[in-house]
């Protein structure tokens, strides 16, 4: 695929992992910010080629982790009723609400069903004029002009039996909420690529100046990330602030106007709880007065479920890097990807599942070694043969 | 300056555990689908051959026991059943039919098996359209003529209307196995080379892409087929194979953590030699899936012992089912009961088996 190999090409990956080596000569701690970011770094062992002097901490960029608690179970009452078709993304279907999740109510019959975009759920609307359509409107920056886009068409074709439930987070105040705290280790961030496709990274030159941070708005493919690392190590190592873009074949630095329009043609700006972090001011959209009819919540009156949440893992400390995932009590005993007690476990992706495996990975060379790893997992090199 | 994070409110999700009612990841071949065999089927039916969950039960016949001991003389069976529930019916590349015959076909041919009979049972929806069954029924007769076995009973029941999807078929198969080998899942050792004969993902991405409605420039095709003759033709040439699946539901990757689990070894992965065709490739990208974890329903996982190796590929390389075959990876004495993968750019990742369903990612 064309803008895809040459971004997942061992020689160029060697050349970064390399060009990082040379220039590194202290410790640093940098955030990827989103969880597009920290799949890729996953999937691909990026950490791994790294030296031990950068650290990579994982942000609280996934939509999924970060999706509040009652958002889930008022999207769950919503599925129930006889008359609702509830869509959503896929992988939000698997996030536990307070008893139940979202496959759960499918198996006792609910309609509940996997969409790729908002737009199609508008089809089923118009397919199913005797039952409500409601979207679970959930992510940053980067799904909102398409969620944005089915509710202005939804009013313009008058699509009066669809409606969304609106969990919409950004990125800067989560940022800025993580800087201002008093116990973060953030030196540089990774810049989450596609939310600055959508807004540009004009709001971020500010919070750089403010918290004197590099932040490097980067991709998603390996070679993307190799090179936004090696540009933040490389401004941490100059002591530069400011923002820098490495993901410039899709980023520019006013973003899409367009995208943005029609943004604010929908949504307003409002306070979001965040799931593991609490309530961040001036964190989220909502649907503004004029399309208010569409708001699922007020629908179907479940704006007042209130939920309490265990707080037994620290998943809210590690989406912030104040925690690494093993430095939890609960770490490898009574959670694990298998029994899972936070959202960071829950997924392959998620830094403490990640963590959990390549300790397993670490103890089986080292039989030796206790459960507690060091502060970066060290993988045996695979034979090259 | 914003208020500070108020850190005492922290919480965090707690996924449940136990499912009250059946979920579609149960049928997924993940951990869904692991958990409910073990705490419900074989908590209740389980004995010595299917606790083994080999994909054929092995039977010696005229003893009337089970064949457990590999050292057994005398005559074997394979036995297996398997259900199919496919959506569309009919998609490019095969249809239900089809994939009922070569599924079961498939499944004795694995364990070293030459398939001769199947049973065919259907629960037909009432209005399903006779034309439409027709059709399918055609299939499995010219399935059955390609994989060389014999459809000798079967069975038919009718639900009411909206009580079933159109049409299930489950197939039960038997075959007869050779004196001379012993594959189970249980055999591989540390130093042993891991097969794929051909590209993977190819059936699930034909058939979500299908059912999504999206149209590629090159159009997938399921890669449904016999895998009875290849299998024959390996076995011939390599008596000693150690193990061979095929990785159907839950993808290479669920096949593989099954196996490093049950013969207790490691496995390394070199993700640069895993044969994906580009279109696959692409379609796994549009929609957010790996596809390590996508189904395959005429390709096989086979572990052989290194001084084998090249021998076999030569002969799979000469049939048309094993043309694209690659040496992915090795079993290894370290970090038994995981898989381990190289990655592309030097790094090393997990591969997991998937709890349930893979899901496409928000963004």
């Amino acid at each position: 695929m064309k803008f895809q190999a040459e971004y997942r090409d061992l020689v160029a990956a060697k050349k970064l992992q390399r060009a990082i080596g040379e220039i590194v000569t202290q410790p640093w701690t940098i955030m990827e910010v989103c969880g597009g970011q920290t799949h890729t770094i996953v999937r691909y062992g990026i950490d791994e080629l790294l030296p031990d002097e950068v650290e990579l901490v994982h942000g609280p960029g996934c939509p999924v982790c970060v999706t509040p608690l009652e958002l889930i179970d008022k999207a769950i009452e919503i599925a129930s009723c006889d008359d609702v078709i509830f869509c959503s993304f896929g992988d939000m279907l698997r996030v536990p609400g307070s008893r139940h999740d979202l496959f759960e109510i499918k198996a006792s019959g609910g309609d509940v069903r996997i969409v790729y975009s908002p737009l199609d759920c508008l089809k089923v609307a118009e397919q199913n004029p005797d039952r409500t359509v409601v979207f679970f409107a959930v992510g940053f920056e980067t799904t909102a002009p398409a969620n944005a886009m089915a509710v202005w068409q939804a009013k313009k074709r008058r699509i009066d039996n669809f409606a969304v439930l609106v969990s919409h987070v950004l990125v800067p105040p989560a940022m800025e909420s993580i800087l201002s705290s008093p116990n973060h280790r953030v030196q540089g961030f990774l810049g989450a690529g596609h939310v600055c496709s959508v807004m540009g990274y004009e709001d971020y030159e500010p919070l750089a100046t403010r918290y004197q941070v590099p932040i490097v708005v980067t991709g998603f493919e390996p070679v993307d990330l190799l090179e936004g690392i090696y540009r933040c190590v490389r401004m941490l190592e100059q002591g530069k602030i400011g923002v820098d873009n490495q993901y410039a074949r899709a980023v520019k630095r006013e973003g899409s106007r367009v995208a943005q329009g029609l943004i604010k043609e929908v949504f307003e700006v409002t306070d979001r709880k965040w799931r593991g972090i609490g309530t961040i001011p001036h964190s989220g959209f909502r649907l503004r007065s004029e399309y208010e009819r569409f708001d699922a919540e007020q629908r179907f009156a479940v704006g007042d479920v209130q939920v309490r949440e265990s707080s037994k893992c620290i998943s809210g400390m590690v989406l912030q890097g104040i925690h690494k995932p093993h430095e939890c009590p609960a770490f490898g005993k009574e959670c694990t990807p298998e029994h899972p007690l936070g959202a960071t476990m829950v997924s392959s992706e998620g830094a403490c599942a990640a963590y959990y495996n390549y300790g397993r990975l670490l103890e089986s060379h080292q039989p030796s070694c206790s459960s507690t790893l060091a502060g970066k997992p060290a993988i045996v090199p695979l034979p090259t043969d | 300056m914003p208020p500070i994070a108020d850190f005492d409110q922290m919480s965090c999700p707690t996924p449940r555990r136990q499912h009250e009612r059946v979920l579609l990841g149960h049928g997924s071949g993940g951990k869904l689908s692991a958990d409910l065999i073990q705490r419900v089927f074989l908590k209740e039916l389980g004995n010595d051959v299917l606790s083994s969950l080999e994909d054929s039960a092995t039977l010696a016949l005229g003893s009337l026991e089970p064949a457990v001991d590999d050292a057994r003389s005398g005559p074997r069976i394979a036995f297996t059943t398997d259900s199919f529930v496919v959506k569309p019916l009919f998609f490019p590349g095969g249809d239900i039919g089809k994939l009922a015959v070569f599924g079961t076909v498939n499944d004795l041919a694995v364990v070293g098996a030459t398939p001769l009979y199947l049973s065919a049972a259907f629960i037909l929806e009432e209005g399903f359209e006779i034309e439409l069954l027709r059709r399918i029924v055609i299939s499995m007769r010219h399935a059955c003529d390609q994989a060389g076995v014999t459809l000798v009973t079967g069975d038919t029941k009718v639900v009411d209307r909206g009580k079933g999807d159109e049409v299930f078929i489950t197939t039960t198969g038997i075959g007869l196995h050779a004196a001379n080998h012993a594959l189970s899942i249980r055999n591989a050792r540390p130093g042993d080379q891991i097969i794929v004969s051909g590209t993977i993902g190819d059936h699930g991405m034909t058939i979500m892409s299908t059912r999504e409605g999206i149209e590629f420039e090159t159009a997938l095709q399921s890669d449904t087929a016999p895998l009875n003759d290849l299998t024959r033709a390996m076995l011939d040439a390599c008596p000693s194979i150690r193990v061979m699946r095929d990785p159907t539901r839950g993808g290479v990757s669920s096949t593989l953590n099954e196996l490093a689990t049950a013969s207790n070894v490691g496995i390394l992965l070199d993700e640069a030699s895993i044969p994906v065709r580009p279109e696959v490739h692409s379609a796994c990208e549009m929609l957010g899936l790996d596809p390590m974890y996508v189904a395959n329903e005429g390709k096989l996982i086979v572990v052989v012992a290194e001084q084998d190796c090249q021998s076999l590929m030569k002969v799979m390389k000469q049939h048309p089912l094993g043309r694209d075959a690659a040496v992915i990876g090795n079993v290894t004495a370290d970090h038994a009961g995981m898989v381990v993968m190289r990655t592309l750019v030097g790094g090393q990742r997990v591969v997991t088996m998937l709890a349930g369903e893979q899901l496409p990612r928000i963004c």
